[in-house]
């Protein structure tokens, strides 16, 4: 027994047979051509071959994964047609008589290091595409293009020094328990197809690889990253458990995605989701969210050179409140400064960015920012639930602050004739102490409030979350952190107004008990974590959930609030 | 040589499918088609040239056609740039 361990990559865990797929390497010889005519028939059929694996996978990726996933595929398609990798290639072979081979392989690497030579990391994407292309028409012209799964007769588990993302979605499915490879990363594409199509898959682990044999019995640790050869009867029993115990726990976090989060004794809270673009809409609906707790506008903002118009600001947040109908859509304002920066954006430069001008500190300083991005919410909510909160407030006439200049783009819209949202709920982030202390305050300026715990712990505990030497200090477990959001939701409630929370922890399946037993209205968590916080609140009680509340904010340390709820509520362990 | 200025506004800039169809629509005509970006000139009919223009959103292309249809290829362009590349 050997344990090797890797990058996890994708989730689960897989138990089987290993299949060592030992793609032949592609060996260039460059040599001169007699008959460059029949040099270039070869590449033509190789390229005809090559298009029609790529359309392969794009119909496969299509009804697996959806459009954006499979628009890779496009791509590489319209590089195998490209004019200039073409034209360059064949004056090789016409004018030089170089073999076909040696021609593609040298014009797709100088494209491809031209790709990586700006630095961006989106460009570096394309540069692998391109080798990835040019090496699948590498592998037709010289026969040695099979599929990983070709020869498998049982399913089993793929062991690859790597694979493509074209192989990846070309395994056949059926004979495919998990994979693992010696390259890789968790953000390559390889693993985000991996992870769509639910395959458990560890890369990344070196040569270590390389002393699996085909037939040894292997198990796969998609959570962890391990891959262990050969194990024992007594491992093998305790992951099968886990696996069984994990697919249970999945299937009845599925089974209550789509109802709403009630306890056993009939307490109803919110559970709603983070996005940060148009496409969230979908990946949240389909995991089960009530609607959207904070939408981020920076995706508006980055990756461009100029400012996002008031005209397309209206036209997304639109689209996302449309989407949701009655559901509510929180939008949140422009939340840069700290350690998100924009280019075009001048900032001054700080010494303590995370204690300076950002977020709405920002924007009540520059109209020009934040005046564009008011009136476009102000239209966009016309006719559906969208909602606006500020970050980082600290004190009442912060609120006082917002208010006017919100009161002055809805006059400027009337005046235009434009639709207005008269009625928009507003509301703030609670992330710095000073609000969580004078929450009774400001409850009585606003209509809501989302706490945000990654930066409320860091202010709160003074200390950097992206600090690793603090980083047990900043948790949102502290028992500070915990006593400030009681004030908070107290206070809120005292004067009759409701409190989400946005941060970190409104997913985490350990805190769950305590915020929802503190009176916690609105859980709002990355999408993939509703189906399991929904299965987690519908299987205890609020009476329960309150008392546990009560004891763990009377602990001294995060570890003795973890372990607490650990033993008291045994519904948080998944297995 | 005709040409014509266009400033791209779509979120991701002339990349993925924004360039994939830019470039899909200057290889319908045969008119020989380069596009500026800054320093950088490509033929705008090639996928690989035309990404390595690296032109995000708000970026300003100067592009010139010379041939038959060029006239008509540099305003197909323009459409398309102007329509968002089909998107709000």
């Amino acid at each position: 027994m050997k344990s090797i361990s890797g990058i996890p990559a994708s989730y689960g865990i897989a138990i089987g047979p290993a299949f060592v797929f030992d793609r032949a390497e592609i060996v260039i010889e460059p040599h001169k051509i007699e008959d460059p005519a029949a040099e270039w028939q070869r590449f033509e059929k190789a390229r005809e071959d090559t298009l029609s694996q790529l359309d392969e996978a794009y119909r496969v990726t299509m009804e697996d994964l959806g459009k954006e996933e499979a628009e890779i595929f496009n791509a590489q398609k319209l590089m195998l047609s490209d004019p200039e990798l073409i034209n360059t290639a064949k004056s090789r072979v016409e004018n030089d008589l170089i073999n076909i081979e040696s021609a593609l392989y040298e014009t797709a690497e100088s494209f491809a290091r031209q790709l990586e030579a700006i630095e961006d990391e989106y460009l570096s994407a394309r540069a692998l595409d391109i080798r990835d292309v040019s090496s699948r028409c590498l592998r037709n012209l010289l026969g040695l293009n099979e599929s990983p799964t070709a020869n498998l007769t049982t399913p089993s588990i793929i062991v690859a020094k790597d694979l493509t993302p074209s192989d990846t979605v070309l395994l056949n499915k059926d004979f495919v328990l998990g994979f693992c490879t010696a390259e890789g990363g968790s953000t390559s594409h390889t693993a985000i197809l991996a992870r769509g199509l639910g395959i458990p898959a560890v890369v990344g682990t070196g040569t270590g690889l390389k002393e699996i044999k085909s037939g040894d019995n292997l198990v796969i640790d998609g959570d962890g990253g391990d891959v262990i050869i050969n194990p024992d009867k007594k491992l093998v029993k305790e992951f099968s458990a886990r696996q069984s115990r994990l697919s249970e726990l999945q299937a009845e976090a599925e089974a209550v995605s789509h109802q709403p989060a009630i306890t056993t004794d009939g307490h109803q809270v919110e559970v709603v989701a983070n996005i940060g673009n148009v496409d969230g809409i979908q990946t949240a609906k389909d995991a089960g969210a009530e609607g959207v707790g904070l939408l981020r506008s920076e995706f508006l903002y980055l990756e461009r050179q100029n400012l996002p118009s008031e005209e397309e600001q209206y036209k997304k947040y639109k689209t996302i409140a449309d989407a949701f109908g009655e559901l509510p859509v929180i939008l949140r304002s422009l939340d840069v400064g700290g350690d998100k920066d924009i280019p075009y954006i001048d900032m001054p430069s700080e010494a303590n960015p995370f204690l300076g001008v950002r977020a709405i500190r920002l924007c009540l300083t520059r109209p020009e920012l934040f005046k564009p991005q008011l009136r476009a919410a102000l239209r966009a909510g016309y006719g559906n639930n969208l909602k606006l909160m500020f970050p980082m407030v600290a004190t009442v006439s912060d609120v006082e602050s917002i208010r006017e200049v919100l009161e002055e783009c809805k006059e400027e819209l009337r005046a235009e004739g434009q639709n207005v949202a008269e009625k928009m709920d507003i509301g703030i982030m609670i992330e710095i102490p000073s609000a969580a202390v004078l929450a009774d305050q400001l409850a009585e300026v606003v209509d809501f409030f989302s706490i945000g715990t990654n930066d409320l712990s860091q202010y709160t505990m003074a200390a950097d979350r992206t600090n690793a030497h603090v980083a047990t200090l900043a948790s949102g477990f502290q028992p500070a952190v915990f006593r400030l959001i009681k004030i908070v939701i107290d206070s809120a409630h005292a004067k009759g107004k409701w409190v989400g929370l946005c941060g970190e922890m409104a997913g985490e399946l350990l805190a769950i008990p305590i915020l929802l037993g503190l009176g916690l209205d609105e859980f709002s968590m990355n999408p993939p974590a509703i189906p399991y916080a929904k299965r987690l609140i519908s299987s205890i009680s609020y009476e329960h959930a309150k008392h546990v509340a009560e004891i763990a904010i009377q602990l001294r340390s995060d570890q003795e609030i973890r372990d607490y709820i650990k033993k008291e509520v045994p519904e948080v362990n998944p297995g | 040589m005709p040409e014509v200025k266009l400033t791209i506004n779509h979120e991701v800039g002339l990349h993925a499918r924004p360039a994939s169809m830019f470039v899909q629509i200057a290889a319908k005509f045969s008119s020989d088609i380069e596009v500026t970006h800054g320093e950088t000139t490509a033929n705008a009919k090639s996928i690989l040239a035309v990404l390595t223009l690296g032109a995000h959103q708000g970026a300003e292309l100067l592009v010139r056609a010379e041939g038959a249809d060029a006239e008509d290829a540099l305003k197909a362009l323009e459409e398309l740039v102007a329509d968002n590349f089909g998107e709000i």
